[in-house]
C-alpha cells in the first residue's frame, strides 16, 4: 500500500491528532488540571487552523485523490474546511465558560471529544467521493450530536430535544440509505464518478425517487423545509453552545457535502430533476422559516427558524452551479457563521449570566448592558442584510451568482428571495426594537460577561466588518474558485 | 516610490478619528488635543515629504528629460469588483495638484489643530465640551479632504466628496445645543447633496460612455516602459470627446451630451465651492468653531470645486461652453459676494463672503484658461491662488477667532479701537488684508495679477469685471480691518479685564500663516503647477515672479487695489458722517446688498410654499394611504399566514417524522409527475 496516500489526508489527520490529544488529557490529567480541557482543545484547534491555512497556501494546487478514489481533496476544499474551523474556534472559544461550570465538570471532556468527532466526519462528508465513506462521515456526524444535544442533563428539555433529535436522525439516514439502495441497484456502483456517468441517460421514477431521497435524507441536516420540524426544539433545548455549533458548522458544511452529493452524482439530472426540487424546497424553507420566526419569543427558537431560511439561502448558491455561486456559498456561510455565533455569543452570555433566553427579557438591554446590545445589533442588520455588514454583500454575491445561472425560473426564484428578505428585515429589528426602543425596565442586570465570551464577540464583531468592508475575502475566494478545473472537479 | 509614506499619510487621520472617537471620552482633554496635534504633525512631515520628492528629487517617474510634470500612481487597490469592466478602486495618484493640495491641507490642518488647542477653551482656560470629539471631527475630516485630493479615479473622489461633506456637517453643528447652528449644518449638508445630484449623475453620464472612473484615462496617456506613470495629454481628451460624438445619441436639448456631463459635473464643484446660486450654506456654516471655518470653510473644502474642475481640466477644454459657463457662474459669484461683504455686520460673514468670491476668482480663471495663452496661465493663476488664498485666509479666520475669543462677540461694531490690546493679532490681520487686497510683496498680489492677466488674455469685459471686484475685495477688506483695529475703543464694563493677546498656541498659527502670506507669492508657481506639467519659465530665482509679471496689468490692479483702500481710508479711519451718506444716496442697493440680494427668502419661499406645500403634501397623502395601505395588506397576510401554518410545529416526534415521509414522496412524485 502506499502510504504518502495519507498525505492528502493532512487536515483529517491534524484533527484527529487534537481529539487524541484531548482525550489522552481528560484520562489522565489530574482532577485539578482538568479545568485547562477547554483552552487546552480551544488552542489545538486554533494550531489546526492555522495549520491548514499553511497547508492551502503551500498546496501544489489542483486536486488530490486517494483510497482509490474514495476520498479527494483539493484547495477549494481545504479552503472550505478551513472555514469550518474557524467557526469551531469560535464556538470553543464562547463555550469554555460553559464547559468549566459547575454542572460540566464530569462531562467536560464529551463535549470536546464529541464535537471533534462530528468534525471529523463533517470532513469525511465534503471530501468522501464514495457512499460508504460519505455515510460514515454522515453518521459520525450526527449521531454523536445527539449526545451533545442530551449534554445537559439536569435539563428536562435537554433530554426531549436529544430524543427528537436522534429518531429524526434515524429515521432520515434510513430514507437517505433507502435512495442509495435505489441508486446502487441502478448503477451497480458506490463510486460518485460511476454513478456520474451511468445515470446520464437512465430517467425512472425509481431514480426520482432516489433521488429525492438522497435529498430528503441530506436536507434533514440541513433543515430544509418539510425535512426541518426537528430543529426548533433541538435548538431551544439543546445547550446554547451546541445549539450554536448546529446551527452554524453542522449546517455549513452539509451545505457542502449537499453540494458535492447533487453535483458530482446527480449532476446529469440536473435540469430534469433536482433543479425543480430544489426551487420547491427553496421557497418553501425561506418562506416557512420567515414565517414561522415572526412570531417566536424564545431566543434560541427564534434563531432556529431564522437558520432555517438562512438555509433556503445557501441553496441558491448549490442552484447556481457555477463558480461564482461556488464563491459566493462559501463567503456566505463564512459570513454567516460570523453572524449567527455573534448573536448566540450574546445569547450564551445572558443565559449564563441570568438563565434569561425570552425576547421579552431583551427590552432595555441597551440601557443596562449596552456593549452586547450594540453586537447584537450587529449579528442582526448582518443577518438581515443590511449594508455595509458583511451579510449585505453575501446575499447580493449569493443572488448574482443565482442570477448568472440565467433561467427565466431563477429570476423569479431570487425575486422570491428578495421579497422574503423584507419578512425578515421585520424579525430581525424587532430584536434590536426590544433593545433599543422599548421604554421597559430590563429585567437583565447590567452584568460583566466572561473574558472568553468577550473574546468570541469581538471576534465575530470584527468579521461581520470586516468581511463587509474589506473586499480581499470574497476577491480572493472568488478567485480560488475561478481557476476552472477546480471548480470543475467540485461541482462536476 | 514607496507606498508606506502616502498610506501613512491617509490612515493616521483615520487612526486618529477612530481612536479619539472611541476613547477620546476616558482621556484628558489636553491628551486628546496633544494627541490629535501630534497626529496632524506626523501628517504634515509626511505630505511635506512627498511633494517635495514629487516637485524637487527629480526621479523619473515624477518627471521626463523636457521637465515636464508626470502623474504618477503610486497604489491603486481594487475595492469592489462588480463585472469585469465595472471596477471601483482606492488608489493614490501623485500629480502637480494633489501634491500641492497635500501641502496645503496639511499646512491648514495642523495650524488648526495647533490653533484649537488654545481657541477651545474659556478665558478661565476650561476645556470646551466636546473637545476631544472636536479633534476626532477634525482628523475624520483631514482624512476625507486628503482621500479627496489623491484620488485617482473620479468615483473615489465622490465617496471622500461625501465624507468630507458629511464631516462638514459634523463640524458646523459641533454647538448642537444652539438651534442655529444645527439648522446651518443641515442647511449645509442639503445644499451640497443637493448639488452632488448633479456630480454623480456628471459622473454616471461620463463613465457610461467613456467605460472607465480613471482620471488617467479620461486626461492622459501612459508613459511607454513606467508602469503607473502617465503625462496630461490633450489628444487623450480628444478621443475621449470623439466617443461622445461617435456615440448613438451625441447631443441633448441642444447641448453636447459631453457638455451637459461636464456642466453636471460642474454643479457638485458648484455645491462645494458654494458657488451663485448654491452659495447659500456657507456664510450659515460660520456658526461652526471659527477654527473650523479657517480650514473647511477658507482653505480646503470650499476648493474641492476649483480642484475638481482643475483636475478634469483638459476635458472642459473640449467644451467651450462649458467654459464659459464656469466664468459667467464664476464672475457674477465673485461681484455679488464682494458687495454683500461690503454691508454685512458680522467679521465672519464678511469672511465669508469674501471666500465666495475669491474662490469665483479662481474658478473664472479656469474658465478663461486656454492652452494657447501663455500655456493656460489661467490654470496654474487658478491654483497659485488656491494656494496662496488658503494661507491668507486661514490666516484672516484665525485671526478673526483670536478677536473673538477676547471679545466674545462676532460683530465687529463691538470690536473698534483693538490695535493697542492685541499688537500680534493687528499685524497678523494686517498683512492678511494686504495680501487678500493685493498690494506688493505680499501672496495675493502675485496671484490675483496672473488671474486678471489671464482674463486679459481671453476677453477685455471679463477682465474690467474681475478688476473692479479685485478693487471691491480691497475696500470691504480694509473697512473691516479699519472698524476693528481703529475707531474708539468701546469702554470695558467693570469686572471684565480688557481684551488681550492669546496663548502661544493660537499665536504660533498666526505668526507662522503671516509669515507664509507675505512670502508665497515668491514660490515660482508656473514651474510647479501647470496644466500640462509643462515647465513655464526656462529657470527660476527667487524674483522669477516679479520678473514674469506683466507690468501693465500689474500697475492697474495695484492701482485699483491702492484707490480702494484709500477710500476705505477716508470712510472708515475714523467714525465720520461718510458712510451714511453713501448709504443713503442709495438706498435701494444697500438693503439689498444687506440683506443678500433675498436669497435665503426665495429659497425659503421656494421650500416652503412651492415644494412642501405643492409637492409634498399630495405625496404624503398618496405615501400614507395607498403605500401604506398597500404595505399593511401584505403584512398582514403574512401575518395570517404564519398563523394558519402554525399547527405544523406540534412538537409531536411522531407527527414530525410523518411530515417528513411525505415531503420527501411528494417531493418524488410530483417531480417524477412532471419529468417522466
Amino acid at each position: 500500500m502506499d502510504y504518502s496516500q495519507f498525505l492528502a489526508m493532512k487536515q483529517e489527520i491534524g484533527l484527529l491528532a487534537v481529539f487524541l490529544l484531548v482525550f489522552l488529557y481528560d484520562t489522565f490529567m489530574p482532577r485539578g488540571a482538568q479545568k485547562g480541557l477547554p483552552v487546552f482543545t480551544t488552542v489545538l484547534m486554533l494550531l489546526v487552523t492555522l495549520g491548514g491555512f499553511c497547508s492551502y497556501c503551500m498546496a501544489p494546487g489542483g486536486e488530490v485523490s486517494a483510497f482509490a478514489g474514495m476520498y479527494v481533496t483539493s484547495p477549494v476544499i481545504a479552503a472550505i474546511k478551513n472555514i469550518l474551523n474557524i467557526g469551531v474556534v469560535i464556538v470553543l472559544i464562547q463555550s469554555i465558560k460553559w464547559t468549566n461550570s459547575e454542572a460540566m465538570t464530569m462531562r467536560r471532556g464529551e463535549f470536546y471529544e464529541l464535537l471533534l468527532v462530528t468534525l471529523f466526519g463533517m470532513y469525511l462528508m465534503i471530501s468522501g467521493r464514495h457512499f460508504l465513506l460519505f455515510i460514515i462521515g454522515l453518521e459520525s456526524a450526527s449521531l454523536p450530536l445527539a449526545a451533545m444535544v442530551a449534554l445537559d442533563k439536569n435539563r428536562y428539555e435537554s433530554h426531549e430535544a436529544a430524543v427528537k433529535y436522534i429518531l429524526t436522525a434515524v429515521f432520515s439516514s434510513a430514507i437517505f440509505m433507502m435512495g442509495l439502495s435505489f441508486v446502487y441497484g441502478l448503477t451497480g456502483s458506490m463510486y460518485f464518478n460511476d454513478i456520474y456517468f451511468a445515470l446520464t441517460s437512465q430517467r425512472s421514477l425509481l431514480l426520482v425517487m432516489a433521488v429525492a431521497f438522497v435529498i430528503g435524507g441530506i436536507g434533514f441536516k440541513l433543515s430544509l423545509v418539510p425535512f426541518h420540524l426537528w430543529t426548533a426544539d433541538v435548538y431551544q433545548g439543546a445547550p446554547t453552545s451546541v445549539t450554536s455549533y448546529l446551527s452554524v458548522i453542522s449546517k455549513g458544511a452539509t451545505a457542502f457535502a449537499f453540494l458535492v452529493v447533487l453535483n458530482q452524482v446527480f449532476g446529469a439530472l440536473y435540469s430534469q430533476v433536482w433543479e425543480v426540487m430544489l426551487y420547491a424546497l427553496i421557497i418553501l424553507t425561506i418562506t416557512v422559516g420567515n414565517l414561522f420566526a415572526i412570531r417566536q419569543r424564545n431566543m434560541k427558537r427564534f434563531l432556529a427558524f431564522s437558520s432555517i431560511s438562512q438555509a433556503g439561502y445557501i441553496m441558491l448558491g448549490v442552484i447556481a452551479g457555477n463558480a461564482m455561486g461556488l464563491a459566493a456559498m462559501m463567503y456566505y456561510i463564512l459570513v454567516y457563521i460570523f453572524s449567527n455565533l455573534a448573536a448566540f455569543g450574546v445569547i450564551g452570555a445572558i443565559e449564563n449570566a441570568t438563565g434569561k433566553v425570552s425576547m421579552d427579557d431583551y427590552k432595555g438591554l441597551y440601557k443596562t448592558n449596552p456593549r452586547l446590545s450594540v453586537a447584537m445589533m450587529l449579528a442582526m442588520f448582518s443577518l438581515a442584510g443590511i449594508p455595509p455588514f458583511a451579510g449585505f454583500f453575501s446575499k447580493f454575491f449569493i443572488f448574482t451568482g443565482a442570477i448568472n445561472q440565467g433561467s427565466v425560473a431563477i429570476y423569479v426564484l431570487v425575486l422570491i428571495a428578495l421579497i422574503n428578505t423584507i419578512v425578515s428585515l421585520y424579525y430581525y429589528l424587532l430584536v434590536v426594537k426590544a433593545m433599543f426602543i422599548s421604554d421597559d425596565e430590563c429585567v437583565v442586570p447590567n452584568f460583566r460577561s466572561a473574558c472568553s465570551e468577550r473574546l468570541g464577540l469581538w471576534i465575530s464583531v470584527g468579521g461581520i466588518l470586516a468581511l463587509g468592508i474589506v473586499s480581499y475575502f470574497y476577491n480572493s475566494l472568488l478567485e480560488l474558485t475561478g481557476v476552472s478545473e477546480m471548480t470543475a472537479y467540485f461541482i462536476g | 516610490m514607496d507606498v508606506t509614506i502616502p498610506i501613512l499619510i491617509l490612515a493616521i487621520p483615520l487612526f486618529m478619528f477612530v481612536f479619539l472617537g472611541l476613547t477620546g471620552m476616558k482621556m484628558s482633554h489636553k491628551v486628546a488635543g496633544i494627541l490629535g496635534t501630534c497626529g496632524m504633525g506626523t501628517v504634515l512631515v509626511l505630505a511635506y515629504y512627498t511633494a517635495f520628492q514629487y516637485f524637487f528629487s527629480g526621479a523619473d517617474i515624477f518627471i521626463n528629460g523636457a521637465g515636464e510634470r508626470l502623474q504618477y500612481l503610486v497604489f491603486d487597490q481594487t475595492w469592489l469588483q462588480f463585472t469585469e469592466n465595472l471596477v471601483i478602486k482606492l488608489g493614490f495618484l501623485l500629480d502637480p495638484i494633489s501634491a500641492m493640495m497635500l501641502v496645503v491641507i496639511t499646512t491648514i490642518s495642523f495650524m488648526v489643530h495647533l490653533y484649537s488647542m488654545g481657541y477651545m477653551r474659556d478665558h478661565h482656560g476650561v476645556y470646551e465640551h466636546g473637545f476631544q470629539r472636536f479633534y476626532a471631527f477634525l482628523s475624520l475630516f483631514s482624512f476625507s479632504m486628503l482621500g479627496l485630493v489623491v484620488a485617482p479615479n473620479i468615483f473615489q473622489m465622490y465617496i471622500f466628496w461625501e465624507l468630507v461633506g458629511a464631516s462638514s456637517y459634523l463640524l458646523i453643528g459641533f454647538y448642537y445645543t444652539k438651534p442655529s447652528a444645527v439648522s446651518a449644518s443641515k442647511k449645509a449638508f442639503i445644499v451640497t447633496r443637493f448639488a452632488d445630484l448633479g456630480f454623480l449623475i456628471g459622473i454616471l453620464t461620463l463613465s457610461w460612455y467613456t467605460g472607465t472612473f480613471n482620471f488617467t484615462e479620461l486626461t492622459s496617456i501612459p508613459v511607454e516602459g513606467m508602469a503607473g506613470v502617465s503625462q496630461v495629454n490633450i489628444g487623450t481628451a480628444e478621443y475621449v470627446r470623439g466617443i461622445f460624438a461617435n456615440s448613438a445619441a451625441p447631443t441633448f436639448m441642444g447641448a453636447s451630451v459631453l457638455t451637459w456631463a461636464l456642466v453636471l459635473i460642474f454643479m457638485g464643484g458648484m455645491g462645494k465651492s458654494a458657488m451663485m446660486p448654491l452659495h447659500i450654506w456657507l456664510p450659515d456654516a460660520m456658526e461652526g468653531p471659527t477654527p473650523v471655518s479657517a480650514l473647511i470653510h477658507a482653505a480646503t473644502m470650499v476648493v474641492a470645486g476649483v480642484y475638481l474642475v482643475a483636475r478634469l481640466f483638459p476635458l472642459y477644454l473640449m467644451e467651450e461652453a462649458a467654459l464659459d459657463i464656469i466664468v459667467v457662474v464664476g464672475a457674477v459669484t465673485a461681484l455679488y459676494a464682494a458687495m454683500v461683504a461690503c454691508t454685512q455686520l458680522d467679521i465672519k460673514r464678511v469672511l465669508a463672503f469674501s471666500t465666495i468670491s475669491q474662490i469665483a476668482f479662481m474658478m473664472v480663471s479656469l474658465g478663461v484658461a486656454r492652452p494657447e495663452f501663455h500655456h493656460g496661465l489661467g490654470y496654474m493663476a487658478s491654483m497659485f491662488h488656491l494656494f496662496t488664498h488658503a494661507m491668507f485666509k486661514a490666516l484672516l479666520f484665525l485671526c478673526a477667532g483670536a478677536l473673538i475669543h477676547a471679545i466674545g462677540s462676532n460683530n465687529y461694531t463691538e470690536m473698534h479701537g483693538l490695535r493697542k490690546h492685541m499688537p500680534i493679532t493687528h499685524v497678523a490681520f494686517l498683512i492678511g488684508c494686504l495680501a487678500i487686497a493685493g498690494i506688493i510683496p505680499f501672496a495675493g498680489f502675485f496671484s490675483k495679477d496672473e488671474i486678471l492677466t489671464a482674463c486679459f488674455g481671453h476677453s477685455i469685459f471679463w477682465y474690467i469685471w474681475m478688476s473692479a471686484v479685485a478693487g471691491l475685495t480691497a475696500f470691504y477688506m480694509f473697512r473691516l480691518y479699519y472698524l476693528i483695529f481703529w475707531w474708539k475703543e468701546h469702554k470695558t464694563p467693570e469686572g471684565h479685564h480688557a481684551p488681550h493677546d492669546q496663548p502661544w498656541t493660537m499665536t504660533l498659527p498666526l505668526v507662522i500663516l503671516s509669515v507664509v502670506s507675505c512670502v508665497a507669492g515668491f514660490v515660482p508657481f508656473g514651474n510647479l503647477v501647470t496644466w500640462n506639467g509643462h515647465p513655464m519659465f526656462e529657470s527660476v530665482d527667487f524674483f522669477t515672479n516679479l520678473k514674469a509679471l506683466d507690468w501693465s496689468v500689474a500697475s492697474i490692479s495695484l492701482l485699483v487695489a491702492l484707490a480702494a483702500i484709500g477710500l476705505a481710508t477716508v470712510m472708515y479711519r475714523k467714525e465720520n458722517a461718510l458712510p451714511s451718506k453713501m448709504r443713503n444716496a442709495l438706498p435701494a442697493l444697500w438693503t439689498w446688498c444687506f440683506h443678500r440680494f433675498y436669497f435665503d427668502e426665495l429659497y425659503m419661499f421656494i421650500t416652503h410654499r412651492i415644494i412642501f406645500g405643492c409637492i409634498s403634501r399630495p405625496l404624503a397623502w398618496f405615501d400614507r394611504h395607498v403605500i401604506d395601505g398597500t404595505m399593511d395588506a401584505f403584512a398582514t397576510i403574512t401575518n395570517k399566514a404564519s398563523e394558519v401554518i402554525k399547527p405544523l410545529q406540534s412538537g409531536q416526534i411522531q407527527m414530525y417524522v410523518w411530515y417528513y415521509l411525505v415531503g420527501a414522496l411528494l417531493l418524488g412524485g410530483i417531480t417524477a409527475l412532471c419529468v417522466i
